[in-house]
Order: C-alpha cells, then sequence, then structure tokens
C-alpha cells in the first residue's frame, strides 16, 4: 500500500496527504466493522440460545417435539419446514428464472426487453407482507379448489409420489408456501442471472456462433460456463432469501407443529415460528432461549449454504 | 490476367514491400455481386463486388469504418445476430446464395470459419476448444477425436507447444498461442473459407509472423479472406488485395499491383499514406 502509494505520484512534488490518511482508516474501519458485525450477531444468539442447548442437548436438532405448555422445544419441524420449502421454490424458480433471463438476454425483440425487465425488478421490489397478503386471499383459494385436488387425484397409486400428494387439500402447507417463494425470488434470480449474461463480451458470443453454434448451444456451452460464478451467487441469493422469509410463508404455510410426509401438510418454518411466538415468550424463559437457538440454526444453515456453494463454484479449471 | 512481369518491374521502385508476384487467380470460390448492407437506414455497403479465389488469400484494406469487417461479418451471416442489420444482393458460394432467408445459418457458419481480432478462447481445456466445434456438426469416436485435434493443432503451429497440456485451460495460453489455437478450433470444423478480422492487431511481432506464415500454409486447403490494417501484411499474405473507401470497394487487383500501380488515385493515397 504505502510503496504503491508512493511511486504513483512524482515523488518531488506529491506526499500522501491527510485526506488520504483519514480515507484510508474509515475505509478499513467499514471493512472491520462488518466482521465484528456478524460477529456479535452469531455470539448473541447462541449465547440467548444456550439454555434451550444445555436443556435439550444435541436432540433439539432433530426433535419434533414442540410443547410451550410441558416447555419442551426442538427444532426439526422448522428445520424441516424450513429446508423443504426454499429446496422446493428453488427447484420450481431457477428453471423459470433462467427462462425468463435467457429470454431477455437473446430471444426478446428489442422493444420488449426493457418493459419485461422493469417489470420484473419492479417484482423483485415488491414486500414479501403484500406476497403474503396475495397469497392468502389468491394462492391458497386456488390451490384448495383446483390444484391440489387435481394432484392428489394424478399421483393416487404411485408410489412415493402418492405420499407426497396426499392429505385434504386445505390449500396452505408447505407446497404452497413454496410457491409463494417461488413467486418472491424469481425476480431476483431471474435479475441477476441477465445481468451477468449481458456481461459476456459479445465477441464470445460470436466466435461460437462462428463455428455453427445455435442460440442454445451458445448458451449452454459458452454464456453459462463464463458466469456460472455469478450465476450460482444469483441463486444462492435467492435461496438465503427464501430461507429467511417470514411474513408471506407464515400466512400461507398453515402453521402446525408437526411433520407429515404430504408436501400438502400444514408446518412451519424457522422465521415463522419466531415471528408468531416471538411476543408470547417472557424474558428468560426456555421458550425465548429456544427462539434465538432456532435463529443460530437457521443462521448456521445459511452459513453452510453459502459455504457449500463456495465449494462447487471453485474454478474447475487452473487458469 | 498475367502480371508477373508488370509486377516485377515495379517491385523494383517499391521499397521495403515485398508484393507478393501471383500470376493467376483461381475461379471464384464466393462471388459476391451488388451487395448492399445496412446497419438500421445507414448504407454501410455500396454495391459490393468481388470474387474470393478458391485456395488463394484475399486481402481487404482501408480505413476505418470503410466497410471491409461489415463485409466479413455478411459472408458468415454474423449480422443475423443483431436486429435491424440487413443485406441486399448476391453472395453466390456455389449455387446458394448465402444471404437468402432459408440458408441453414449454422451449416454456412461451419463452411465459413472466422476469426477475430482479439484472441477468444472460450472457458474450456484447450482439446475441448477444438472439439467444442466439431461436435456441433459430426460424431466422432473419441481416438477420431483425438486425431482431429492434433491435426487442427499442427495445422495451426501450436502442437509442439500445447502437445503435453492439452487438458489444461486456453485461458492460460498466451495471446499468440491463443490466437492460433481459436484458428485451429475452426479449422477443426474443416471449413471450405477462412475468415480472418485483422487476426494479428492484437500481437505481438513474432506472435504476428507466425500467423502470417500460417496462412501462407493454410490457402493450399482454404479459401482465405483477411482484413488488416496493415499494408505490409496484406503484401505479404495476399494474392489479390481489394481496397475499401466509405463503404464502397475502391479496386481489386493482385497484391503486387495495388501497392505498386494502383488504378485509383483514392487507392494510391491510401497506400501511400496520404489518409487513413
Amino acid at each position: 500500500m504505502q510503496q504503491a502509494v508512493a511511486l504513483s505520484g512524482s515523488p518531488a512534488t506529491r506526499r500522501s496527504s491527510p485526506g488520504d490518511a483519514i480515507f484510508a482508516g474509515i475505509a478499513r474501519a467499514s471493512g472491520i466493522l462488518v466482521l465484528l458485525l456478524l460477529g456479535s450477531l452469531i455470539l448473541s444468539l447462541f449465547i440467548g440460545g444456550l439454555p434451550a442447548f444445555r436443556q435439550f442437548g444435541a436432540s433439539f436438532l432433530w426433535s419434533t417435539t414442540w410443547d410451550p405448555v410441558k416447555e419442551v422445544f426442538g427444532a426439526g419441524v422448522s428445520v424441516y419446514g424450513t429446508v423443504m420449502t426454499s429446496i422446493l421454490a428453488m427447484v420450481l424458480a431457477v428453471p423459470l428464472a433462467f427462462g425468463i433471463a435467457f429470454y431477455l438476454t437473446e430471444l426478446a425483440p428489442n422493444w420488449l426487453r426493457r418493459p419485461v425487465g422493469t417489470a420484473v425488478e419492479l417484482l423483485a421490489a415488491v414486500p414479501s407482507i403484500i406476497y403474503g397478503m396475495w397469497g392468502f386471499f389468491v394462492i391458497v383459494p386456488i390451490m384448495s379448489q383446483y390444484v391440489e385436488p387435481v394432484l392428489i387425484d394424478t399421483f393416487d397409486g404411485i408410489p412415493v409420489l402418492e405420499d407426497m400428494f396426499a392429505g385434504p387439500p386445505f390449500g396452505t402447507g408447505i407446497f404452497t408456501a413454496a410457491l409463494v417463494l417461488t413467486v418472491m425470488v424469481v425476480p431476483f434470480i431471474a435479475a441477476t442471472m441477465r445481468d451477468v449474461f449481458e456481461t459476456v463480451p459479445p465477441v464470445f458470443k460470436e466466435s461460437a456462433y462462428g463455428v455453427g453454434c445455435t442460440t442454445w448451444e451458445v448458451m449452454r456451452s459458452i454464456v453459462i460456463p463464463y458466469t456460472r460464478v455469478s450465476v450460482v451467487g444469483g441463486i444462492m441469493l435467492g435461496f438465503g432469501r427464501a430461507l429467511g422469509e417470514t411474513m408471506a410463508v407464515t400466512f400461507v404455510i398453515g402453521n402446525s407443529d408437526h411433520i407429515n410426509a404430504s408436501l400438502f401438510s400444514s408446518g412451519n418454518t424457522i422465521a415463522s415460528i419466531v415471528a408468531l411466538e416471538f411476543p408470547e415468550s417472557g424474558t428468560g424463559s426456555l421458550k425465548l432461549a429456544s427462539l434465538l437457538a432456532l435463529g443460530f440454526i437457521l443462521f448456521v444453515i445459511s452459513f453452510i449454504v453459502l459455504a457449500i456453494s463456495r465449494t462447487l463454484l471453485r474454478p474447475k479449471l487452473k487458469v | 490476367m498475367s502480371m508477373t512481369s508488370e509486377s516485377t518491374r515495379q517491385n523494383a521502385s517499391f521499397g521495403n514491400i515485398q508484393a507478393r508476384a501471383t500470376s493467376t487467380m483461381n475461379p471464384a470460390k464466393i462471388a459476391i455481386r451488388n451487395l448492399d448492407f445496412f446497419y438500421g437506414d445507414h448504407r454501410a455497403l455500396k454495391a459490393i463486388g468481388l470474387d474470393l479465389p478458391e485456395r488463394q488469400v484475399t486481402g481487404m484494406i482501408g480505413p476505418s469504418g470503410c466497410g471491409k469487417s461489415t463485409l466479413l461479418r455478411v459472408l458468415n451471416r454474423m449480422y443475423d445476430l443483431y436486429p435491424g442489420q440487413r443485406a441486399t444482393g448476391q453472395v453466390m458460394m456455389e449455387d446458394t446464395n448465402i444471404i437468402d432467408a432459408g440458408v441453414d445459418v449454422n451449416a454456412l457458419r461451419a463452411r465459413i470459419g472466422m476469426v477475430f481480432q482479439k484472441p477468444t478462447p472460450f472457458p474450456m481445456t484447450i482439446a475441448e476448444n477444438i472439439a467444442f466445434g466439431v461436435k456441433l456438426h459430426e460424431k466422432l469416436s473419441k481416438s477420431a477425436m483425438e486425431e482431429r485435434i492434433e491435426w487442427s493443432l499442427t495445422r495451426a503451429a501450436l502442437w509442439g507447444e500445447v502437445k503435453d497440456r492439452l487438458h489444461s485451460s486456453a485461458m492460460g495460453l498466451s495471446g499468440g498461442q491463443q490466437q492460433r489455437l481459436c484458428i485451429a478450433r475452426t479449422i477443426a470444423v474443416r471449413p471450405d473459407v477462412i475468415l480472418l478480422d485483422e487476426p494479428t492487431s492484437a500481437l505481438d511481432p513474432i506472435s504476428t509472423l507466425k500467423i502470417e506464415e500460417l496462412i501462407d500454409e493454410l490457402k493450399h486447403d482454404f479459401t482465405i479472406a483477411i482484413v488488416t490494417h496493415n499494408m505490409q501484411q496484406a503484401a505479404r499474405c495476399a494474392d489479390q488485395v481489394a481496397f475499401f473507401y466509405l463503404g464502397e470497394m475502391v479496386e481489386c487487383t493482385p497484391a503486387a499491383q495495388i501497392f505498386t500501380s494502383p488504378k485509383q488515385k483514392r487507392t494510391q493515397e491510401y497506400v501511400t499514406g496520404r489518409f487513413g
């Protein structure tokens, strides 16, 4: 650093001014602040949740009991709900977002790109409470009256699928929550994908077209490998949002404390149970500690997701 | 077209540019007639008529914006990718007008390969870069593919340098090697025509020399069109040279002649450095 500063100005007339030092100090402090914030978040969640971990031990992680009356708590149901809704949402959202981004960058006529692109960005800006209300008043009735009965009938008699799509069609539940999450994360992922697809230099695409590639082959062999890191980054952004999404999910997931094989059964997520039960937990109670412990677990899950994505993203080729 | 005696005489008076003295032009591989090209409303090429003789090198020179790169992009329909760009007229290769709407563009681009100004290795290994284009058009066994990779890298004068690291990233090659890799990738598809768009403008002199030697070698098998800003390069590489100015083709003559006795005043002014 010091050397670079000294070399870049002409030595006789330029000295590093106090302004430089102040700016460097502020920049350094901002960087350190991020670490401090992260550290103190983890630490305070962990300390807050410690009584719960002490009381229930490691089994807190998978125990499916959540009984505020007997003061027995376990994270199993909400961890399952969180992971299940998010993964389901990603399975639905990634192809859809890819389609949108592909259409916007390669196929759409020029006059349509801007309006559709803006619509995607606007969707990303809609507050989650609005998705929650919309999910509850529009999606849930549609699901219970039309979609779920049809799916239940269709998969009846097929092993595994029969159990996944079973039960009374309430409309609320894991599947509906995943659907609403899909709608919420698609704009994020699509907007990121579109932006990174556009960063591919035209000459790369042209040279692939130049050996006779079709649009899809250029996409698959050039654009995606070239932007792989950023694309997965965009997907992880969406996944992170899905994991932590609170209000929209609380509206439509049904909020029960049981795990059922059926995707149509109600459940809860870490975020939804914390949002619902936090106000009813007394200071210093075991329930509050359990909720804080849940928060810690959510934090760790997000962290693991990020770590896995980083590992997957290690460049295959040495450059 | 017998130019030998004339060009030899004029070479003497032309100093250090050693123009090639090719006596005859082969029959046309591609015949361009009355070609117009439009970027939206702007007419970038005006009634171009030009033959690319088979298995010979056509150099295209002219100041920036004169339309020479545009002409290359017409020949392999690269302009198709961009809305608002269109061409009218005739570009005949054998019995097909390649700018017709019905032409299979992907098959066409396999027959007319292109190498760009900057090296564009794909983000994969050296071997995969070569195999990439081949796989699009042919189903080869593993050994046949390996042969093809070796053949094309050898033809591109790169085999000796990369044979021990075929499976490492192409991004690790030097600029000159990357450009030869792009040429290898282009010839691996076994096209009839190779278009080179200022292939050496981003390279050092040694790499430039290698590419020029390569062009000399490749014209035994391929019909080549090269756009260049470097007059000496045109003189060294090309059998015939076409001079473009403001979207028109001013003249096209055997390489020796355009530098020594151009017919047009504008050509003379350009090749002698009066403008450009």
